[in-house]
């Protein structure tokens, strides 16, 4: 007998819909990778048709923005159709609405980074202008994913009238959390990109306030990263435990860290600012203790995870201090990539703390090393996750099988990403400290002896760093291959969708962590609290605004 | 909320570190002086030349071991593009950009500002090693981006 979809039929065509654009990002954003790698390495020369900060603009776009939201959106309209029930026709459409005006405005914006009128980077700082194209497709990115949004928030709404007293399940309510968080930081870059960017580059007014705007993109800029982690920890307190057999540590503890995460990544924007004029010491100093507080939530995920995993362990019988370790599932690539993924994000998280301090910023700030850290946390613990979630969600909406082969293939993927990552973000952390800088084309700085240092050295160099590319860049292919199969050549079958348990003896949850309104409320008031005297400083005492530049 | 008592240790340990580390920053920022770059000061990014100091870029001598170096950095060089000071000396310097944002950054030290248009920011380095010092720009600014950079010389006395 056949068992009913663990997704709805039609909820799955729109997930998978965003998973495929999702790896079509990944495999040009790495194809740009590896390229810009070996340039930057000094290996290969570009030809003359190709900029290299056209290409980096490529890269980061595809990958940190296109590749993040749209396996981000996948993932949480499948969980969603999974723990709540099959969406309504008009929540449905809603998805399908917001998939599209996003993938217009990706394409949009796309096609002017193909045609050099957007080399930018994905940061798109004021005063380089590109074409208003660009800032009309960024525009309709934002709304796509509002529109997207919407569709999981009308879902949650009528699943809660329906369901009066209970608890949602833990899912959904972190994918709430998740959009709440998107829509409340993305307010930042949908207000300059409108108010700012648009009217400046179609030419109706002459200038632009550059550090409002920059102060605008941050505010987003930091939350986006927890845009990207939050997910990751979806799979993490729900997925996991199932796949590996065992039960969620604490319920409460899990959904305690989400709300911690809407009150304090918002209102922290100026540690991404620290070096530069126009924002007094003290608002500064503020929002790196507003900062630090995002580590409290870190640390409850980092216990409750490692938690969930002894009790796993014990359960199958493991004893002594480590004796768990040895029970978990090592050579099931659902859990094995996101394990490493955690792995990575011991020294990322320290990493971070030390990019967000308020002096020694100074260090690291613009130099490779910060590159080097945002490839170990995104590009490791968030992608090394999400590869690992779609071992499993690929073939549960295609109601296919991940084979014992795809298991063996995923595990040398992840076994390549790690040792890649390993060489090419190990790199960038010690040219970072040796002063290299960042998002820079090849170049020897006129033989200085200072940047001569950047090619000597056995794992302190630009070379090691593209090898490491290379290697991630093989990884890569390797993962498209299995998606590919995962989703058109696997075998048919019953696929389940892991929504693990909360273990018995946890208490019951309190009801006030459900209490969307209240957090909202004290996150704005935040958020009021940190950028309301800094930003009406940046207005009411701004020196004359900038003109457009085109310097490439 | 029921917490598990290793978990209550975790986070007290955990808070704590945080706390003492929060205080230490703020200690040495507000009580020491050592703050980020963050000075309030403006220009018309569009007339920097014609607006003080920046109408005399160069190095200037305030006493006998301090300087101050004004510098305008643009797209893709600084002016001036070299400048040579003692050993010994505390050279504070004066950066502010007449087109987009870059930066005045000294490798191996912890001289390291973004330069937005409009607004001047300060640093300072006391040079104790003579040699010579790479200045660079670390903020994407353009095609030529990665040919932007100065240098300071540090002369025996």
């Amino acid at each position: 007998m056949r068992q009913a979809a663990e997704v709805d039929i039609h909820d799955s065509k729109l997930s998978m819909a965003y998973i495929y654009i999702a790896f079509a990002a990944l495999f040009l954003g790495t194809m740009a990778g590896v390229v810009q790698g070996l340039v930057r390495g000094g290996l290969i020369e570009l030809p003359y048709s190709i900029s290299y900060y056209q290409l980096l603009t490529a890269h980061g776009v595809l990958l940190a923005l296109v590749l993040t939201t749209y396996f981000i959106y996948g993932f949480l309209h499948a969980g969603m159709s999974r723990t709540l029930g099959t969406m309504t026709p008009l929540e449905r459409r809603l998805g399908w609405i917001g998939f599209w005006v996003l993938t217009i405005g990706t394409l949009l914006s796309f096609a002017m980074i193909l045609t050099n009128d957007a080399s930018v980077l994905y940061t798109f700082y004021a005063p380089l202008q590109a074409s208003p194209l660009y800032y009309v497709g960024l525009t309709l990115f934002v709304v796509g994913t509002w529109i997207g949004g919407a569709s999981l928030l009308v879902h949650y709404i009528r699943w809660k009238k329906q369901n009066r007293g209970q608890i949602t399940p833990l899912f959904s309510f972190m994918t709430v959390g998740t959009i709440l968080l998107w829509y409340v930081a993305s307010i930042g870059v949908a207000v300059t990109v409108l108010l700012q960017f648009l009217p400046w580059s179609l030419g109706l007014v002459d200038n632009i306030n550059i550090l409002l705007s920059r102060t605008l993109f941050w505010y987003f800029g930091h939350p986006l990263v927890y845009f990207w982690l939050l997910p990751a920890y979806i799979a993490w307190y729900v997925c996991i435990p199932k796949i590996i057999g065992g039960k969620l540590f604490s319920d409460s503890l899990a959904r305690l860290a989400f709300v911690l995460f809407l009150l304090f990544s918002i209102p922290v924007g100026f540690h991404h600012q620290l070096m530069e004029a126009g924002i007094s010491e003290f608002w500064k100093y503020l929002q790196v203790v507003l900062t630090f507080a995002v580590i409290v939530p870190s640390l409850l995920t980092a216990f409750s995870i490692f938690a969930t995993f002894e009790l796993a362990g014990r359960a199958k019988g493991a004893t002594g201090a480590f004796g768990w370790v040895r029970k978990l599932p090592w050579k099931d690539a659902r859990f094995f990539a996101p394990f490493m993924g955690m792995l990575f994000f011991i020294p990322a998280g320290t990493g971070g703390i030390i990019n967000a301090s308020n002096q020694m910023n100074a260090v690291v700030h613009n130099t490779l090393w910060v590159v080097g850290h945002f490839h170990i946390t995104v590009g490791s613990t968030v992608i090394l996750t999400f590869f690992g979630i779609a071992y499993w969600l690929i073939p549960v909406l295609r109601g296919r099988a991940f084979t014992a082969r795809m298991n063996k293939l995923a595990m040398t993927q992840t076994i390549l990403w790690t040792v890649g990552m390993f060489f090419m973000s190990g790199a960038m952390h010690i040219l970072g400290l040796l002063g290299a800088p960042r998002r820079t084309a090849f170049t020897t700085y006129q033989d200085h002896a200072t940047a001569a240092a950047w090619f000597e050295g056995l794992l302190a160099n630009q070379v090691t760093m593209a090898l490491g590319g290379v290697i991630l860049f093989v990884a890569s292919m390797l993962m498209i291959y299995i998606v590919i199969n995962l989703a058109f050549f696997a075998p048919k079958a019953h696929t389940e969708f892991p929504i693990g348990e909360v273990a018995e003896d946890a208490r019951e949850t309190p009801r006030i962590l459900e209490n969307w309104k209240l957090w909202i409320g004290i996150a704005v008031a935040l958020i009021l609290f940190a950028y309301t005297i800094p930003l009406m400083d940046m207005i009411q005492n701004a020196p004359p605004g900038s003109p457009p530049f085109r310097p490439w | 909320m029921h917490l598990h008592r290793y978990e209550k240790y975790w986070l007290i340990f955990g808070v704590g570190t945080l706390v003492v580390f929060l205080s230490i920053i703020g200690f040495t920022a507000f009580a020491h002086g050592h703050h980020p770059p963050s000075h309030m000061a403006t220009v018309d990014a569009q007339n920097v030349k014609g607006s003080a100091p920046f109408d005399e870029p160069g190095l200037k001598q305030i006493d006998k071991n301090t300087y101050e170096a004004t510098i305008i950095a643009m797209t893709f060089g600084y002016e001036p593009n070299k400048i040579t000071v003692p050993k010994g000396s505390t050279v504070r310097f004066q950066v502010t950009s007449q087109d987009v944002v870059h930066s005045f950054t000294i490798p191996m030290t912890n001289v390291n500002m973004m330069i937005t248009p409009g607004h001047i920011n300060q640093s300072e380095h006391t040079f104790k090693e003579a040699g010579s010092y790479l200045v660079l720009c670390n903020e994407y600014c353009g095609i030529g981006h990665q040919h932007m950079q100065m240098e300071i010389e540090v002369t025996e006395e």
